[in-house]
């Protein structure tokens, strides 16, 4: 069993209030994007992916034992920065523990805009994607 | 020597421009997706609400008069900034998107038959694609689609090896949203017509910053919205010839295109308000009065003159940041700069340049097939208005710079 989801929203919340100004947390997310393990070629299928209006998002999912395991990239590195902390919280949990997760620390760390903009990136897509998943799986 | 614009007394007409954002003075390059509105305009859609909120063309009470009178009053004043023959060819729809429909669904479906075609231009938006796939598709004709050089200008010989005795109509914009291109209108008319189409175009993105005069261009069907004009939203224009409105069955049904109703028949009210039904936008139709009044206050000179300095001028500054690249560099272009920039998205840059305060678009702006002619997944569009100033693009160039830094 893995760190419990709130522990992990907890510990980005503390990361994130290192930094006062904006530009210092962007540089962050971005180095966090940048640092995203890369996604298998093979999971970069057209079945995997999410249209935003803007950038391409892609998602897979497997289950290991009782956990589900994300997968997934973006060709924009702000979004790949948001899917590297959705996936730090989600990912090697349980289908239970991923449905019954309210996912606080977006707003906390003052990220809400990039869940907001529905349009123009899959990320809203995605956490409902990786919950979907986690149905099927549980 | 011609007259320049006092910038600092047009940019105290539009209140929008005087806020920060995310802690840094508003940079508004986003024209091209729409306009802001000056006082005048905010001031007449306030006064409207206040003073003579009544339904038009119906009451006799006298709120009802002065609403319609001042309704009918825009249309004057389009008559003559289009150089129309008469009022009752300005047709108010709620935007180009619906002026588009309205003749795909009353000219397309009268007119375009099986095996006909359509001939549009790889530079359109989706509107001014959709609504002629679906028609085309309902009566089996054919889209066919005028390419477009990597520069970003139409291949005239390639039209002109189109057109033919099926093509019935025509669909091109004026000027590119995506890129900026100012199209040839003047020749794109004149071949259509020796084959015997008819011409829709699309001005949204031209109204704002070219003349148009619909006689002298021999327009057919010439169709923009009021928002890109420094008026409101919900409020878009129709011109028409007035043999092919007349001829054109009725878009919608309902009340105001009436003439009478009957169970045993219905007869529609005569040009412009056989294609008005219902209660149109009253409100925002007056205040678009407002806007070509203060647009027209201003000489078209100096205002072409400045928005040519500042495309000029980002231009110069763009292009001698590392990496860069203009997407779109037609030798006849309206002040938009769309360009891509190695190894970074679109997106990523629209993001970071607004939290400097800065408002550019991203994206496909809606014209997917220009995009994957230019194998781009998106640009990212720099849009100016008269009232942008050289300062802001120097902050918006330095802005962009940091921002690469941070995405490097």
């Amino acid at each position: 069993m893995g760190q419990p989801i709130n522990e992990i929203q907890e510990e980005l919340i503390e990361e994130f209030g290192l930094f006062e100004d904006w530009a210092d947390k962007y540089e962050y997310l971005i180095d966090l994007g940048k640092k995203l393990a890369p996604m298998s070629d093979a999971f970069k299928t057209e079945e995997n992916v999410i249209k935003g209006c803007q950038s391409r998002v892609w998602l897979h999912a497997e289950k290991q034992g009782d956990l589900v395991v994300f997968q997934a990239d973006s060709e924009a590195i702000i979004v790949k920065g948001m899917i590297s902390m959705l996936i730090r919280v989600l990912s090697n949990h349980t289908p239970a523990e991923i449905l019954a997760a309210d996912l606080y620390f977006i707003e906390q760390i003052g990220m809400s805009q990039h869940l907001a903009q529905t349009r123009s990136n899959g990320l809203v897509s995605m956490v409902k994607q990786m919950q979907h998943y986690a149905l099927a799986f549980s | 020597m011609a007259e320049t614009l006092n910038i600092d007394q047009i940019r105290a007409d539009f209140p929008v421009l005087h806020q920060q954002v995310n802690k840094a003075p508003l940079i508004y390059f986003d024209n091209a997706a729409t306009t802001q509105k000056p006082k005048a305009v905010i001031d007449a859609l306030s006064a409207y609400y206040e003073q003579d909120n009544a339904n038009i063309h119906r009451g006799i009470h006298t709120l009802a008069e002065r609403a319609t009178t001042a309704y009918e009053l825009t249309r004057k004043k389009l008559a003559a900034f289009l150089n129309a023959p008469s009022t009752d060819q300005i047709i108010f729809t709620s935007g180009t998107t619906a002026g588009i429909n309205l003749v795909a669904q009353t000219f397309g479906r009268a007119n375009v038959g099986k095996g006909d075609q359509i001939i549009v231009s790889n530079l359109e938006h989706h509107s001014n694609i959709v609504p002629w796939q679906m028609i085309a598709e309902e009566k089996g004709a054919e889209i066919k689609v005028i390419p477009v050089s990597d520069a970003g200008v139409l291949d005239i010989e390639a039209y002109k090896a189109l057109l033919n005795p099926k093509v019935k109509l025509v669909a091109v914009n004026h000027v590119s949203n995506a890129i900026g291109t100012i199209n040839p209108i003047v020749e794109i008319i004149s071949l259509a017509h020796e084959v015997g189409a008819k011409v829709l175009i699309d001005g949204a993105q031209s109204v704002a910053h070219l003349a148009v005069d619909v006689q002298a261009l021999d327009m057919d069907f010439f169709v923009f919205s009021a928002h890109k004009l420094f008026g409101p939203t919900g409020v878009g224009v129709l011109y028409g010839k007035r043999d092919l409105l007349e001829s054109m069955p009725p878009y919608q049904g309902g009340g105001e295109m009436i003439k009478e109703v009957s169970f045993s028949g219905t007869t529609y009210n005569e040009l412009p308000y056989k294609f008005e039904a219902g209660t149109p936008n009253i409100a925002d139709v007056i205040a678009f009065g407002a806007a070509l009044d203060y647009v027209q206050a201003i000489p078209s000179e100096a205002l072409a003159a400045q928005e040519e300095a500042l495309l000029a001028y980002a231009t110069q500054k763009l292009q001698a940041i590392p990496g860069l690249r203009i997407v779109g560099t037609a030798p006849e272009k309206i002040a938009v700069i769309s360009f891509v920039i190695d190894g970074v998205h679109p997106q990523d840059i629209g993001v970071l340049l607004d939290k400097f305060g800065i408002a550019i678009r991203t994206g496909h702006h809606c014209a997917q097939p220009l995009m994957q002619r230019y194998e781009l997944v998106g640009t990212c569009r720099a849009s100016f208005a008269f009232y942008n100033t050289f300062e802001e693009i120097d902050r918006f160039v330095l802005c962009l710079e940091k921002t690469l830094q941070m995405l490097g």
